[in-house]
Order: structure tokens, then sequence, then C-alpha cells
């Protein structure tokens, strides 16, 4: 192992790591019979579908496209004729807009080189680069969704001077990262150096938790071969994963608060990003599948399984062996940050990175308890903030009082619910303060 | 000494004194004239503070009632909600205006999926934020719509007028009720409403907000309103409307006639405070029916679409 291993100096805790999966080579899941295409699949607003009632469509064709600057194109994922545009339930419970898709074949359009040669060279240019990413629908596969383009596109005035791509996976359980570096990591690096061309940027810095020795290793050799790409090994401590915290940990530098990274020099990509975008660059492909980790300490056969978005994702716990007995919530994400589904009709997205089926036992919240103020929550908080205070603030719905104490810049890593002794649900809270204030803001922005 | 106590007393007294002065006409420069009634109707109102009315508070309502009263020589849109019609009167006394009677309301839960109706499919555990649950989930019973049932609205109430029930796991409003409107802000999924009271409170409404097919919606709950569109076909009045498979009751057209309620075949339309009718024995509205009901349905939702048959399809009753 190489030396020289950094991490975030402010907060963080250690939850088990419980990476069941970790090797679990990634198994390619058959086509479903039925695809469901949410239309909200990034960040900003819902997509828009281009096709009918009735329509044949082949694999990787345009089925939705973009509503606005924030938001993203999105391709079939499978062959066959579409069914109806109709509401579909999503992870929440509620239904929105999507396509519905009945499967025939596997008929792929002619545009994408199918072909398992790897593409070296770099044909586009900048702005190339970046119209075909646009083009293909690419988002943050980390999770949160948010349009990749957008983040190639620095505003005037701002320039980039690192590419860091996200490689820390410090999610318990979670592996589908892991096993991407391990087995696409020629890929990841083509990608990398795809987005630093069209970043301009000649150095790129790859974060991987130092609990993956393997994949450290395997691209620290591939990457000889490429200028400018260093991989750096990072401490095992959540949320090192987190955008700020890798900026700080690799960089030393702080993200101001309520800021983007790019006021530092930094662009953050997910390393299953930088493998979705050599895809589309150089075999032509949109993103219309992604790996995803099924674990859980009662699953039979942990896996990470190449999955086509829209599949549902009963058809994963299938490929699993069923779901377990003594299952007691079923959570979209890792255990951190997921949220519990509310039903296994809910397809998988471009922001699916795992279902954890989590134990009975395990999953059942302690009851509440008054605080007791330990300020074990302010001492974990990565990003310096006060949970207790904040929480309480979003309780009594002082919403001015949580925006003052900077509600929005919780990353919702988790860290104080999972420390505080009096079982106080601080994130909820949080993400309720957060919620309010942000819908504030943007009343306020509007006038 | 003597000389000493005259200086100070006389340094002091002067300096009172031009104090006074200055005072007196900065006091008669600056001097704030208010009506005094502003005060005399402040006094009249109950105090509560709680904006129902629209205003914060009660002074400042009492200085809007007489701004109005002066400049436009009538009350019409004023009202305290808390104190009803005999405050009105008072205030109208006061300024020497005629106040028209207003019909008193009360906040009304749309949402009549208990725990026995909207059986819970999953467990909630988080926090006790309706607010909070609104933007994280559905529901427990999956409906999308239902009431959530973490009392946001019994917070707010300054009156003690409403109350989580925890057999049916809504909330229920009892006659402390002012119709201050705090209920109906704080609910995120707009279930409360204000509703006239009606004669000796009886009043009769669609005990549902859900506007999905009405498959769907009965499909997470046994006393969802799934559009049929019976009610409105059978109202003389005019007073229902259907939107979005969803049926509505006008409260100003409504004569309180209830044959409503009877055709209704997923018991959504509730009567409060009647008598049992007499002339149809074999019914019980406020008892949800097992066996025919469900028949009635399965019949209701398939021609729930387009359809426009006879008026009264309610035979099988």
């Amino acid at each position: 192992m190489t030396g020289n291993v950094k991490t975030f100096p402010l907060g963080g805790v250690h939850p088990q790591e419980n990476k069941l999966s970790a090797n679990a080579p990634i198994e390619t899941i058959p086509v479903p019979t039925q695809a469901f295409i949410p239309m909200g699949q990034n960040l900003g607003t819902p997509s828009k579908p281009i096709v009918n009632k009735g329509d044949m469509v082949k694999v990787g064709q345009l089925i939705a496209e973009a509503s606005g600057f924030i938001s993203t194109n999105i391709h079939s994922p499978v062959s066959g004729k579409v069914l109806k545009i109709d509401d579909i339930l999503d992870a929440t419970g509620y239904k929105r807009p999507g396509i519905i898709i009945n499967v025939e074949g596997d008929d792929w359009d002619e545009s994408i080189d199918l072909s398992n040669d790897i593409k070296e060279d770099i044909e586009l240019d900048s702005k190339q680069i970046i119209e075909k990413i646009k083009e293909k629908g690419l988002v943050g596969m980390g999770g949160a969704t948010f349009p990749t383009y957008v983040k190639l596109m620095p505003p005037p005035g701002k320039v980039a001077e690192y590419l860091l791509i996200n490689g820390v996976e410090c999610e318990p359980y979670l592996t589908s990262d892991h096993r991407l570096m391990l087995e696409k990591g020629k890929e990841i690096l083509i990608g990398t150096k795809i987005l630093m061309k069209a970043l301009k940027v000649d150095k790129a810095i790859i974060g991987i938790e130092n609990n993956k020795p393997d994949a450290i290793n395997h691209l620290i050799e591939l990457a000889k071969k490429y200028d400018g790409i260093k991989i750096q090994p990072l401490k095992v401590q959540y949320p090192q994963g987190g955008e700020k915290q890798l900026i700080k940990a690799a960089l030393n530098r702080e993200v101001p608060s309520g800021k983007l990274p790019i006021e530092v020099g930094c662009v953050v990509q997910n390393v299953g990003t930088a493998f979705a975008v050599y895809e589309a660059v150089q075999k032509n492909k949109p993103l219309i599948d992604r790996v995803v980790t099924v674990t859980g300490k009662g699953v039979k056969k942990p896996s990470n399984f190449l999955v086509r978005i829209g599949t549902p994702l009963q058809d994963l716990i299938d490929a699993v062996e069923g779901l377990p007995e003594t299952t007691g919530k079923i959570i979209n994400g890792g255990p951190m940050m997921g949220k519990a589904l509310t039903s296994l009709e809910v397809p998988v997205v471009k922001g699916s990175s795992g279902i954890l089926l989590m134990e009975e036992d395990e999953s059942k919240r302690k009851p509440e308890s008054p605080c007791i103020r330990c300020s074990k929550c302010t001492y974990v908080c990565p990003q310096g903030l006060e949970p207790f205070l904040l929480s309480k603030a979003a309780k009594l719905a002082k919403f001015d009082m949580a925006e003052k104490e900077k509600v929005m810049d919780c990353i919702e890593c988790g860290s104080c619910q999972y420390t505080c002794p009096a079982s106080i649900p601080l994130l909820d809270y949080l993400r309720l303060g957060k919620t309010m204030v942000g819908a504030n803001i943007r009343n306020r922005n509007k006038k | 000494m003597d000389n000493i106590i005259i200086i100070a007393v006389a340094a002091l007294g002067g300096l009172g004194l031009v104090a006074a002065i200055v005072l007196y006409f900065i006091a008669s420069k600056f001097k704030v004239i208010e009506d005094p009634k502003i005060d005399e109707v402040e006094e009249s109102l109950p105090s509560a503070n709680c904006g129902g009315c629209g205003y914060p508070g009660c002074r400042a309502f009492a200085e809007a009632t007489v701004k109005q009263a002066k400049d436009e020589k009538h009350l019409e849109g004023l009202n305290c909600p808390v104190g009803g019609n005999d405050v009105m009167q008072t205030v109208g006394k006061i300024l020497g205006l005629e106040v028209e009677q207003q019909a008193p309301l009360i906040a009304v839960v749309r949402c009549n999926g208990s725990k026995a109706n909207s059986p819970a499919k999953i467990n909630y555990e988080g926090a006790t934020s309706c607010t909070f649950a609104h933007a994280l989930y559905a529901g427990e019973g999956g409906c999308p719509y239902g009431c959530l049932g973490l009392g946001d609205c019994v917070i707010v109430c300054e009156f003690d007028a409403i109350h989580m029930n925890d057999e049916l796991g809504l909330p229920v409003v009892n006659d402390k009720c002012t119709a201050c409107n705090a209920c109906v802000e704080a609910c995120p999924r707009d279930i409360i409403e204000l509703r006239k009271k009606g004669p000796k409170g009886r009043r009769v409404f669609v005990s549902c907000i859900n506007e999905e097919k009405g498959g769907i919606a009965k499909k997470n709950c046994e006393v969802a309103c799934i559009g049929c569109s019976k009610c409105v076909k059978v109202c003389p009045h005019d007073a229902i409307t259907m939107n979005n498979f969803l049926a509505y009751i006008d409260f100003e057209k409504c004569k309180l006639c209830r044959d409503c309620v009877e055709v209704c075949p997923t018991n959504a339309i509730h009567e409060v405070n009647f008598k049992p009718k007499k002339p149809k024995p074999p019914k019980e509205d406020s008892k949800p029916k097992e066996a025919s009901v469900v028949e009635t349905i399965a019949e209701v939702a398939a021609d729930a679409a387009p359809s426009n048959e006879n008026k009264e399809a309610p035979k099988e009753n």
C-alpha cells in the first residue's frame, strides 16, 4: 500500500463497513419483460416524453428529451412497444409521470458500438465531448443525479484546475463502484481522460478509500500509462465520499458555504460517471444501464448486477434468490443516506446505486428520548454545523433561524443521527429544515 | 452648607423645568392622534391573537376595522371567526354600522382513511411531522392524498379543538373549533377545510380528497371517492361538482337533503349530527357495509368512465 493516506479533518464517523458483495463479480441481469421508465431521473426538471403509445422503440433510442437547462435526455433501455405513457410509482410511493415499455427482443440502435474492444484515442474536441455527454443523457451516478454536462461547463470567470474522480464509496454495504474499478479500470481511466479534455485540465485525482486495496493497486498499475492521473488513497471515514469532504481531503481546499466546487477550481465526478462517459463518447452508448449492488446480511448471494434502467426491483430481488424472511426494511441506496422503499414495483433509475435488505432487528429505530446535550452530533458533523440546534429550529418551525445557522450546508450524510445516544431523528428534521428553507429561498428569488 | 443645598435644588429644579418644557413641546409636536374607537374595538375582541381574521393579532384587526369603517362605511370582508356574530355585532355597534350575520364555520377533516379503512402497508418511523412525512413518502396506507396522522394540525390549534384519535389514526374536530384557519394552513396535504357549521351543526361533505382514478384510489382505501358521479346525478340542487375523479359539495348550495349520502357506493360522503332517516329502514349510513358495498364498487368502478346511463343506478341497494 502506498503511504500518504489522506482524510478530511472535521467530524466523521466509522460505521461497520459490511461490504458483503465486494468479491462478487458484476453479473448482467436478463432484460425485464416490462420496463418502467420514470421521467424524473435527474436532479432538475423531469424530461418530456417524445414517443407515443404503440410506438416501436430500439435500445438506445431517444424516448424523452430534456425540458430545461438542468434536465437530461432519456433513452430507451429496452426494445419493444410503448405500452403507455402514464403515472408510475416512484420510490416514495407517489405517482410520477413515466413511460412503460413492453419488451420484445433486444434490438439495439445501429449507431451504438457493441464490440468489446477498448477504444483509446479521443477523437472529439472539448465542445463535442460536452455535446455528446449532454445528448446521451448522462447524470452523476453517485446518487445525486446532477446532469453531468452542466458540471463540465464552468460559469464565466471560473476555471477548473483539478478533476476529481470519486471512487471513495464510503457508504457501508455498497460495492458497485468498487467492482467497476476492478473490472472496468481501463475504461474509467479513458473516461477520466475524456473528462479532462472536456474541462481542459491536465490534473486528475482519483480518490479511493483504503478499504479497497485491490482497486487502488489495480488503478495505480493502469494509471502509469496515462499522464496526469493520480490515484489518491483515503482513510476509511464516513462521509469521505462527500464532494466537499473529498476536495478537502485530496487538495486541502475548502468549498465556501453555499458555493460549488468550481469556486476552488475543482470538478468532482463519480467513477460510475467516468465509465458512462467512456461508453457515451467512445462507444456512442447512452446511459441505459448501471451497476447496482443488492446486499444485506440475510441475503443468500450478495451481488453486483449490471441492470437496465427501468427494471423493477423485484427482478433484482429474484436474482439474489428472493427476499429473506428476516427482512425488516428495504432501502434504496446505502444504510446511511438511503431511503426506505415503500414497494418493490419501483424501477431501477439512473441514480440507484444499491438495494439493501436490512434485517428486522437492525432496521428498527430506537425510541426517541430527550437531548442530553452531549454535543456528539456537533462533533461528528463533517460540515461543522450544529445538528441539535438545526433540528430543534426545524421542529419548532423557526426556519429563519435554521437558514441563519446554515441548514443548507447540510449534506444529509446522517452522521449526527447515527451517533446520537438519545436516538433523536436529527436528520429527519434537518431534511425538513432544508426543504422548507429551500422553498423560502426560491420564493424570495422569484420576487 | 445652606448655599450648597440651594444651588443643588435650584440646579436640579431648573434642569427639570427645562426638560419638562422641551418634552412638552416635543410631545405636542409629535403627538399620535389615535382614534379612541380602536381601543374600544380591541377591548371587545376575544384577545386570542390567533390570526384567524387574516391580521397579525387583535390590535391590527381593530385598526383595520376602524380604518375601513371610516373610509368605506362598511365592514364587509372583515370577520373575527373566533368571536363570531356576537363580537362582530358589538364591533358594529361601536362603529355605528350594520354588520351582516355570518354563517359560522367549522374545520372539517376530509379524510376517512382510518387504520381500518386504509390499513398500513408499511410502518413509518421518523420525525413526528406531517410536513416532513409528506415530503418523504405517500403514507402508511399508500394514499398520496390521505391524512398522515402525525398531528401537525393538533399542535397549531390554540383552542383545544382538534385531537388525534389513536384508534382511527385521524384528527377529530370538536365543538370548541372557532374556524381560525390555523389547522387548514398547517396541513401539508390540504385535507382540512372550513365549511359551514350548518343548522344544529348538521352538515354533509365528501370525506376524501383523492384525485386518482377510482380503481387506484379504492386499492389503498375502502372509503375513497372513486369518482363514479352518482352523487352529481342525484343532487337536486346542483351542489356537487366532479373534478379529477373527486366529488366536491359546495356548502353554499347544499340544502342538506342527504340524497348523495345514500347513493355513494363507498360511503365517502359523510353526514354529521343528523337523526337517522325514517322511511328506508335497511340503510344505516354511518356504518360501513360489508358485502353489498364491495359488490357495487366493482360495478361502479367498471362503468365509472364516460358512460352516461340512467339517472339513478343504485337499484341493487
